[in-house]
């Protein structure tokens, strides 16, 4: 890794993954600011720019990975930003049956499962933020 | 206004704009559609012809006559048949031919339509088709309805079910891996953490098996006499080890009531349920008042707490499955969101209604009413 930290922003209401995801993140060298809310994330994206952020999809709304992705591209378009979901792919539940009109403004770079193993998040971030 | 497209196959001018001008100005209605029917004719004077327009259209309604220059009916017929369209076929029949009837009625057209036909005739056949088409149409949506509305359930449950498995096998692995070192003593809030979301899945389990039954067993099984005060002081017990670790005092009101009629496993539900919210959302120091009341026609129960409270858009979802109200308040309250859809289909079965009152910061009544009536049906045996 670089000499310079990356800072990640991690929003997701479920406090388990929140605490394990970012111990995680942190042992591998990066500067975490985690957050348990939609709008406290927001909050930190009016405040600062993140290096890349990882927002869980379900929060206040059941849409709110979506709404985060939209405001921090639309203020920092070079921004990285991670979707994780728990929502089984073997369901064949994507992102709304009516999500026609919706991708064509998530703005998400990777859609990641939750429960992946932290080396390879670490590897997607790395490779998201091109070192 | 919705309009169906007429497409008619006849070799003959005359029947072609017949039918053109009878239905110009027709209108169909019916008390149970919720708009008027009007209807745009499409003319076609052979099978060939009909087809290329049966590709390019999707007519809702055929009129087709047997007899015709090049294939013949029937041939457009099993041609709609095979290519599955959704759309209602009259036959037009010049002469009444037995085999035609039999062999068209078997390829699906559900009507014939004498030639020549009175405009009155004509009418009253395309009424009966639209009604049918109708029907077939709604059936099919609220088949396609109820399919999704499963599916959704089992997508939000797979998500429900898996966060804390996710959450608990990635403590586990962290010990596994011996990330906070080799003291046990460090690994005590991913312990105690994983305790937490194992006993909060075992109560999503335990409600979604609740949820199941009431889903399922959609009638009043074992009834019997109970009392209503009883059973509210059995809830109150069961949940009192919480309610004195919160600091939350119990007032009961209760009236002299006769017994109601029902299975005590429902009311367990409905009791635990309501009362462990008020305790659950609650604040410390906080109380619960449960009220029990009669009429002549009614039996009435209300739970009323002094707890964090809600908006009246939070009070309209929380009967749907798996809502529940995410917010600062609510941070670090388990539940499964089932409860409340649970009680709500529970009071359903005697025919009650459960209703919500609530005030942000002021708390929070839930009111179940349930019609004596139902309650004496049950009791013998209706």
């Amino acid at each position: 890794m670089s000499s310079k930290v990356f800072t990640v922003l991690v929003a997701d209401d479920d406090p388990d993954y929140l605490y394990q995801v970012s111990f995680h993140l942190r042992k591998s060298g990066y500067e975490v600011i985690a957050v348990e809310s939609q709008t406290e994330a927001e909050q930190v994206i009016s405040k600062m720019r993140p290096d890349i952020a990882i927002f869980d999809l379900m929060m206040e709304s059941d849409d709110s990975g979506f709404i985060l992705c939209y405001k921090l591209k639309r203020k920092y378009p070079e921004v990285p930003v991670i979707l994780a979901t728990a929502v089984a792919r073997e369901t064949g539940l994507t992102f709304g049956l009516s999500s026609e009109q919706e991708r064509d403004w998530i703005r998400a770079d990777l859609y990641l499962e939750k429960g992946v193993r932290p080396e390879q998040l670490d590897q997607e971030i790395k490779k998201l933020l091109k070192v | 206004m919705a309009q169906l497209k007429v497409l008619v196959v006849d070799d003959e001018p005359g029947i072609r704009s017949g039918v053109a001008r009878i239905l110009r100005n027709f209108h169909v209605t019916y008390p149970f559609m919720d708009e008027d029917y009007t209807y745009e004719v499409i003319e076609a004077a052979t099978g060939e012809e009909g087809i290329e327009i049966v590709d390019r259209e999707k007519p809702d309604i055929l009129l087709l006559d047997n007899k015709l220059p090049g294939i013949q009916g029937v041939e457009v017929l099993e041609y709609v048949k095979k290519k599955n369209y959704d759309i209602v076929v009259a036959m037009i029949t010049s002469y009444a031919s037995l085999d035609i009837a039999v062999k068209a009625h078997s390829d699906g057209a559900t009507d014939f339509i004498p030639k020549p036909f009175t405009p009155q005739e004509l009418k009253s056949s395309i009424e009966q088709i639209t009604k049918q088409q109708y029907l077939k149409r709604i059936t099919h949506k609220l088949k396609v309805e109820g399919k999704k509305v499963r599916f959704q359930f089992l997508s939000v449950l797979s998500h429900e079910l898996k966060a804390p498995l996710n959450a608990i096998e990635g403590y586990l692995r962290m010990m596994q891996e011996r990330q906070m070192g080799d003291n046990l003593n460090e690994y005590t809030s991913a312990i105690d953490r994983s305790l937490q979301r194992i006993h909060s899945m075992r109560t999503l389990i335990m409600d979604l098996l609740d949820f199941t039954k009431v889903n399922f067993e959609r009638q009043v099984e074992k009834a019997q006499e109970i009392d209503l005060k009883d059973m509210v002081s059995m809830a109150i017990v069961t949940v009192s080890p919480y309610a004195i670790h919160k600091d939350i005092q119990f007032v009961t009101d209760f009236k002299e009531c006769e017994k109601i009629w029902a299975d005590p496993n429902d009311f367990d539900i409905i009791l635990n349920n309501l009362i462990s919210n008020a305790v659950k959302y609650n604040r410390s120091g906080g109380k619960v008042i449960v009220t029990v009341d009669c009429n002549e026609n009614e039996f009435y129960l209300s739970v009323q707490d002094t707890g964090i409270g809600m908006s009246k858009e939070d009070c309209e979802m929380i009967f749907e499955e798996f809502s529940r109200i995410k917010n600062d308040k609510t941070r670090n309250i388990s539940g499964s969101g089932l409860g409340l859809s649970i009680v709500k289909k529970v009071v359903e079965l005697y025919h009650g209604v459960v209703n919500v009152e609530s005030e942000p910061d002021k708390g929070t009544t839930f009111t179940v009413i349930i019609p004596r009536i139902q309650v004496q049906n049950l009791k013998s045996g209706l």
